[in-house]
């Protein structure tokens, strides 16, 4: 085996691969974030649409759409891997655990928390992604696809909502633990930097979840 | 004190295993948790039954032979000891105590609560070594070597080695392990020779006996007798990640 694939394969490589693709959808959710709140312009969805219509067309955001797939598709192939390989090292498990003793709730649950947060994904994709490519949207004043329509009649129904706001709960608590665990896992550990790094993480996994929550949450009562 | 005591028997390294019960009473309370162990073989003995199998040499916290997974914790819900170093007063009267081996593939059981941790001795000889000639005893303080950086070598050294942070852990990883091996001396002049060749080789080692890899949980620090800090498993990825990147092999 190369240099390469040996330090790719091995227990810290492939937690390192989760970290940097974990590091990429946290800064991918920050931009994700502030596309989402031209939802709010009280335009009729005008300036939402044109901003749809150039993120699907951009040949650069096209590009970087790319490597977000690949991401996405490489942390949770990755989580898998390590979730089996894992596995593997305890066969038979303890009759008692008392797993509260000594550790995050959280940080023993990123396996389960991230494949909520996949089956949230699918029925996200599905929603906008697929109807802006292949779905038969009208066109809006401007003459762009009328995104804005698809997304607030989904905010309309109650149960989709629901499922939106509980499914960035789930995120909130993987980026509990994940945000300063990819620093952890690539080195940085440092006692002027690791108190700051934890509690940015806090923040961010409260803060950014709870923003994406408000958008359906508001469209939803104002509508 | 009376108890019941739910313990693990296993025949041998291929049997399957169960968990048998037994009671016991006029436990004192000062008593280690080892030595009500040794009650309890004492009646089964007299019994003519098989006493349980379980490590331990030093009884003293320093040599990390005692093991045992006591009500879901290694070495028992006490934090910072070893289980000789745990006392009956730590329960409480009437309890059910479950006590089990360590669990990981890498550590097989030998017989009822004794495991096989000789994957971390092949570590330690995959490279937690220095191979320079240190000579005799040197004079104190002849090399230079700053408080802060004794002081946090030695922390690594404290290690004894007992495979707690292995069974407190969801993965079975032996980061937290490994990584203190490898600090201990790459902290010091001495270690620094081979120094990335050794993250190099002691991580190889790591993987190939069956350890599982690190969530950053936390578990095993909180779990270890002597407190090692996550900042070593930090420091391991950094000195492994740098050494693949930057040797020429
Ligand atoms: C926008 C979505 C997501 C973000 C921002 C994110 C972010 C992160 C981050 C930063 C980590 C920490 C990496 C480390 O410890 O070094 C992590 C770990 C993890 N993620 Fe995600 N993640 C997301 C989605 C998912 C999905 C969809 C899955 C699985 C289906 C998943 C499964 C996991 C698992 C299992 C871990 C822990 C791996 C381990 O330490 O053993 N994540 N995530
Ligand atoms: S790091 Fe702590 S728990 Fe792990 S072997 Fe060393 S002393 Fe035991
Ligand atoms: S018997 Fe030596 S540390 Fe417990």
């Amino acid at each position: 085996m190369s240099w390469l694939t040996d330090t790719l394969t091995s227990s810290i490589g492939r937690k390192v691969i989760m970290s940097l693709t974990g590091l990429f959808l946290i800064i991918f959710l920050i931009v994700h974030l502030s596309g989402n709140f031209q939802l709010l312009m009280d335009d009729g969805g005008l300036q939402f649409n044109a901003y749809a219509k150039f993120m699907t067309s951009n040949p650069l955001i096209k590009f970087t759409s790319y490597g977000l797939y690949a991401f996405i598709l490489l942390h949770i192939i990755m989580s898998a891997v390590l979730a089996a390989k894992n596995r593997k090292a305890r066969p038979v498990g303890y009759a008692k655990v008392k797993g509260s003793a000594n550790s995050a709730w959280a940080s023993r649950n990123m396996g389960i928390l991230g494949t909520v947060i996949l089956i949230f994904l699918v029925i996200h994709m599905r929603s906008y992604w697929y109807e802006m490519h292949w779905g038969d949207i009208p066109m809006d004043a401007a003459g762009n696809k009328d995104l804005f329509k698809v997304v607030s009649a989904s905010f309309a129904q109650w149960w989709y909502v629901a499922i939106y706001v509980v499914s960035m709960i789930f995120l909130a608590f993987h980026l509990s633990h994940g945000f300063s665990s990819a620093f952890q896992t690539l080195g940085v550990n440092h006692k002027k930097y690791t108190p700051f790094i934890k509690g940015l993480g806090i923040v961010y996994a409260i803060l950014i979840p709870a923003a994406f929550a408000s958008i359906p949450l508001y469209m939803f009562f104002n509508n | 004190m009376k108890l019941t005591l739910k313990i693990w028997r296993q025949k041998n390294t291929n049997d399957k295993g169960a968990f048998k019960t037994y009671d016991i009473d006029g436990v004192s309370p000062d008593m280690s948790f080892l030595e009500m162990i040794d009650v309890l073989n004492e009646q089964l003995i007299e019994k003519d039954e098989d006493p349980v199998h379980f490590d331990h040499d030093c009884r003293e916290g320093i040599c990390g032979m005692c093991s045992m997974y006591i009500n879901g914790e290694p070495h028992g819900p006490l934090k910072g000891v070893t289980t000789c170093q745990l006392h009956m007063r730590s329960f409480s009267d009437g309890e059910t105590i479950t006590i089990e081996p360590w669990r990981a593939k890498a550590f097989p059981v030998v017989k009822d609560l004794a495991v096989d941790r000789s994957a971390f001795d092949r570590v330690i000889q995959a490279g937690g070594y220095v191979s320079v000639n240190t000579g005799g005893t040197p004079d104190a303080n002849e090399i230079p070597i700053p408080k802060s950086v004794a002081d946090e070598a030695f922390d690594a050294a404290t290690c004894i080695g007992c495979g707690a942070c292995v069974a407190a852990c969801k993965n079975a990883s032996a980061m937290l392990f490994v990584s203190a091996k490898i600090s201990q001396l790459s902290m010091l002049p001495q270690g620094q020779v081979e120094k990335s060749e050794r993250a190099e080789k002691m991580v190889a080692q790591m993987d190939a006996e069956g350890f599982g890899a690190c969530t950053n949980t936390g578990a095993c620090s909180a779990e270890c007798p002597k407190g090692i800090d996550l900042k070593n498993i930090a420091r391991m990825n950094r000195e492994y990640l740098g050494s693949k990147m930057g040797s020429s092999n």
